[in-house]
């Protein structure tokens, strides 16, 4: 017998007795209050991101510094030329010197601060992890309430990899000590921009 | 007047809640966030905790003494634990302030205790039918370009990977954290393959280059000190041993790691959740190393306990806020990733690996341990695990829930693990899938005694104490015979010949007579009391 | 109304003055209380070790002494514990069953059942810790366990706030359990010992002068660990305050 068949056979004869049904979730109240961009944005900031609004004459004005400082910078919008183009990456390997990646996000939730990226936003998934450095697009008109109505959205069953960031990289497994950029981003900045705008 | 307008001193908050003060560290070396407060998401401490200054060097102890199929001596091993105080301060305290961190975050939302009865219910329906539900699962994994496998147990997922490997040409591994594949010993098999693994997960590489177990499903360096980690990094990665800042040693780890990242042919991952109608794997990590090894290789193998599958997406917005909230206190893990086809150009396999599974499903009073989201809430809250520490238990999983789960993989070997509990019930309490931890506890000593699995001596104690407490004359005579018997703790009492009571302890003070006598003396009229 | 009085062994030879408490308690309640002369225990020694077999004899014992009255009440919410919940090695006969769901732990007879309002004769003018047992606090519902997110409330506190003059302190880890775990403190002594060093501790950063408890197996476990480590704390069961105990 398969591996597969006996262990499906196993959970025959072992089901439990009794019935057990599938309970109705009820949507529960926001967590939060109305203004979905304020709460988004303190809950960003607990969980380490950061998050500005873009500058008046320079868009990306509050990231500004970071990216004069970066040698490489790989943008997946419009609204940024970067200097390594995600669309000429033969594997993600070439992505290992990227200072920072600028990915626009499908949606924000405000429960929770975290943004949602699939496989089209990041263009290659890897350069959400392989930069030092990723700065987020944002519209605040995409901030959902919570992770309730996150997870009615469509995308997770559609798209071949869906990820919620939320902050950057973060390990305290020494002490209890914090620390930023365990193995993925260093830093996470959001910038509310609304699509098409710039 | 309730107890409400009692008037509480106010202490406990002035003295920020700490009970071991020796071990509050006087700097801060968190990270601060953009307005400039201190941060305390992931597993972050809420306040600076630290095991030792340096002048105070004290030996990591080692976990429970293996001996092939003899019973686990977790006694002894945290006796140990007990015997560095400076681990075991830092540890106590360290998991109790992610205790609380917990409390807050789990009371700032009104509608948590319903959320628990939901995660309970559900995962109590998906174990009822969990053969449609996987078949499920692997139609759509299938439709979805994904290979799909099935191992009766960790042998088995081991042969597996290792084939589907050497089937690559791959020379190294890069994985994140997984409890299964702990529990499949699959890092020990893979030594001799000529294959290297390297794990991603901080607290896992330091284990690993160690060459010890995780201590702690979510946190699996917690027993060790930064001195321990500096110890280790600087005989393995050849960092200066002098240097124990966190983020020196947290710095050099990435720095060494990503190479290897880089190198790696395959990527492996656990599995938190396994959605059953779109043949998803999720994952919750803080690093982000789950996707870099979901992500970067060619190879990408996601390892998926059987007992992880949830029907449907809308279940994640159940699971996904208990978890993280359960275990650290945060809302939500710094990434939530959802693999669910392979990248262009590469191969993503799942391995359904049972190992003992399904046998568990049939076990009437503990098939609902497999509702377990090893969130490590239940180890967080136990008074006994922060004072042993995880690797005192000698088993892939320790606290509340290795107690009642370990058994199902060898009843022998883990035949002394449920009586390492005050069956105290905070765990119970903590589980965010309600399982009945502690009383699965008593119910699995209940079935060890039956089935002659625990002490001779033990239960021959119990006998004898059946039979004096049964007989209320021979009871009497064993408390009222002499002042000498009382003096020295009656064995109804303490029940131990050997009397462990006062290694630790004061004797209680003998009164002069028992209530019993007492009673006859002044109530009834007659006697004299003993 | 007919009541039963059990004594739980450990306070019958340990702490007798909490047995006479409780009696003298209920019987200016008002109340005929009766003990039983042939009582011995309640067998959770043997059903917490796993051995329920061994158990079962004692648990018949407990059954037949206690049968016919309307409440039974014991001063330690670990006995009733064991009562209500795993009084289960014999056979569950009518007569079983109504012992079990009889059994009450005296706080919660006093606040649910008697439903005292006040306890004029009571004053106790110390500084307190509570300490709960957890199989009163989480087995029998005494209070609102931590962990849970539900409305506070607690029993004992509710009849401590009616003693003149006591001033509770708030520990650091009001929940924690102190280490005793019954069997445990013997077979797992060094973990049970500094758990209990741990809870004394905790009371004595707090500024608590007195440990108070509704479970003398508890206590009498605290009191050792303090004696051992020299920490000059006192140990009282609540049955004694209630009663009018001065300290």
């Amino acid at each position: 017998m398969s591996s597969r068949a006996a262990t499906l056979e196993a959970i025959r004869k072992n089901r439990p007795s009794g019935e057990y049904a599938l309970p109705e979730v009820p949507v529960f109240a926001p967590l939060v209050g109305e203004d979905l961009v304020a709460e988004f944005g303190e809950r960003l900031k607990r969980m380490g991101g950061r998050i500005a609004e873009p500058g008046s004459a320079d868009p990306f004005e509050a990231v500004r510094e970071r990216l004069k400082a970066s040698k490489i910078v790989a943008s997946a919008v419009p609204e940024i030329e970067g200097n390594r183009d995600l669309s000429q990456v033969a594997q993600p390997q070439d992505l290992a010197d990227v200072d920072v990646a600028v990915v626009r996000a499908v949606f924000g939730v405000a429960e929770t601060g975290s943004v949602l990226f699939t496989q089209d936003e990041l263009r290659v998934n890897a350069v959400a992890y392989l930069a030092q450095h990723l700065i987020v697009l944002l519209d605040p008109a995409d901030i959902l309430v919570n992770i309730q109505a996150a997870y009615r959205r469509p995308e997770f069953g559609r798209a071949a990899y869906a990820v919620l960031h939320t902050g950057p990289s973060a390990t305290a497994d020494i002490e209890g000590v914090l620390i930023h950029g365990a193995q993925g981003v260093r830093s996470l900045t959001v910038l509310l921009m609304p699509r098409g705008a710039h | 007047m309730s107890a409400d307008d009692l008037n509480l001193r106010s202490g406990a908050s002035n003295r920020d809640g700490l009970i071991h003060p020796e071990v509050a560290k006087a700097n801060d070396e968190s990270e601060r966030g953009q307005d400039g407060q201190r941060l305390t998401h992931a597993e972050g401490a809420s306040r600076p905790i630290s095991a030792a200054p340096k002048a105070a060097r004290e030996p990591q102890p080692r976990g429970a003494k293996i001996r092939g199929d003899r019973p686990i001596d977790q006694a002894e091993a945290a006796e140990r634990f007990l015997a560095a105080p400076l681990h075991q301060k830092a540890h106590d305290e360290r998991l109790w302030d992610v205790r609380k961190k917990r409390d807050v975050a789990t009371h700032g939302i009104p509608e948590w205790e319903e959320l628990r009865e939901l995660a309970s219910a559900i995962k109590a329906h998906t174990l009822s039918r969990l053969d449609e539900y996987l078949e499920q699962f692997e139609a759509q994994a299938k439709a979805n370009g994904v290979h799909v496998h099935w191992a009766a147990d960790g042998a088995e997922h081991n042969r597996l990977v290792h084939r589907l490997l050497k089937d690559h040409g791959a020379r190294s591994l890069i994985k994140s954290k997984s409890m299964l594949t702990e529990e499949c010993g699959f890092r020990h098999y893979m030594a001799g393959t000529g294959i290297e693994v390297i794990e991603t997960d901080l607290g896992e590489r330091i284990q690993q280059l160690d060459d010890e177990e995780p201590s702690h499903v979510v946190m699996p360096a917690v027993h060790k000190t930064r001195l321990d980690v500096a110890e280790v990094f600087a005989k393995t990665m050849g960092t200066d041993p002098e240097n124990d800042d966190a983020h020196y040693l947290a710095e050099s780890q990435r720095m060494h790691t990503r190479p290897l990242i880089l190198e790696a042919d395959a990527g492996l991952t656990g599995c938190n959740f396994a959605v059953a109608e779109t043949g998803t794997v999720v994952t919750c990590t803080n690093e982000g190393n789950a996707d870099l090894s979901g992500n970067v290789p060619r190879l990408q193998i996601h390892s998926i306990g059987i007992e992880k599958l949830i029907p449907r997406t809308e279940h994640l917005g159940v699971f996904i806020r208990l978890l993280s909230r359960s275990a650290l206190g945060s809302p939500i893990t710094q990434y939530t990733s959802h693999f669910r086809k392979p990248r262009p150009g590469t191969e993503m396999h799942m391995v359904l690996v049972d190992n003992g599974r399904s046998e568990r499903l049939g076990m009437e009073e503990f098939w609902t341990s497999l509702k377990c989201i090893r969130c490590g809430a239940c180890m967080n809250t136990c008074p006994v695990y922060r004072r042993s520490g995880g690797l005192s238990y000698g088993a892939t999983y320790s606290g509340p829930i290795g107690l009642i789960i370990d058994p199902t993989f060898n009843k022998r070997k883990y035949s002394t693990l449920p009586f390492s509990s005050t069956m105290n019930g905070s765990c119970t309490n903590v589980c965010p899938v309600k399982i009945n931890i502690h009383e699965q506890i008593f119910a699995w000593r209940k079935v060890l005694a039956e089935e002659h699995q625990i002490p001779l001596l033990k239960q021959g104690m119990m006998k004898a104490a059946g039979q004096v407490l049964s007989r209320p004359a021979a009871y009497r005579a064993a408390i009222g015979a002499a002042d000498s018997a009382l003096r020295h703790l009656p064995r109804f009492a303490v029940y131990n010949p050997l009397n462990t009571w006062g290694k630790g302890r004061e004797m209680p003070e003998t009164p002069r007579q028992s209530f019993h006598a007492w009673y006859r003396q002044n109530r009834m009229g007659k006697g004299t009391g003993q | 109304m007919r009541v039963g009085l059990f004594v739980p062994c450990y306070v019958d030879a340990f702490e007798p003055e909490v047995g006479i408490a409780t009696l003298e308690l209920l019987e200016r309640l008002g109340l005929d209380v009766e003990y039983p002369f042939d009582q011995t225990c309640c067998g959770q020694p043997m059903t917490n070790t796993g051995c329920h077999a061994e158990a079962a004899a004692t648990e018949a014992l407990f059954v037949k002494n206690f049968t016919g009255f309307d409440y039974i009440v014991a001063p330690s919410g670990s006995c009733v514990h064991q009562v209500r919940e795993h009084l289960t090695a014999i056979p569950q006969t009518p007569e079983v069953k109504a012992v079990r769901e009889r059994t009450f732990e005296l706080v919660e007879f006093l606040h649910d059942v008697l439903k005292v309002e006040e306890f004029p004769w009571a004053a106790f003018p110390h500084k307190v810790g509570y300490h709960s047992n957890c199989n009163a606090l989480r087995g029998i519902g005494h209070a609102r366990p931590s962990e849970l997110n539900r409305p506070f409330f607690s029993k004992p506190l509710d009849l401590l706030a009616k003693v003149k003059g006591i001033e509770l302190v708030e520990i650091a880890r009001p929940d924690e359990c102190c280490g005793f775990g019954g069997t445990f403190s013997v077979f797992e002594p060094a973990v049970s010992a500094k758990m209990g060093y741990d809870k004394v501790a905790d009371h004595a950063r707090a500024g608590a002068d007195y440990v108070v408890s509704a479970d003398s197996s508890c206590l009498m476990h605290q009191k050792g660990c303090a004696e051992r480590l020299g920490v000059p704390l006192k140990f009282i069961h609540i049955a004694r305050i209630l009663n009018g105990a001065a300290a």
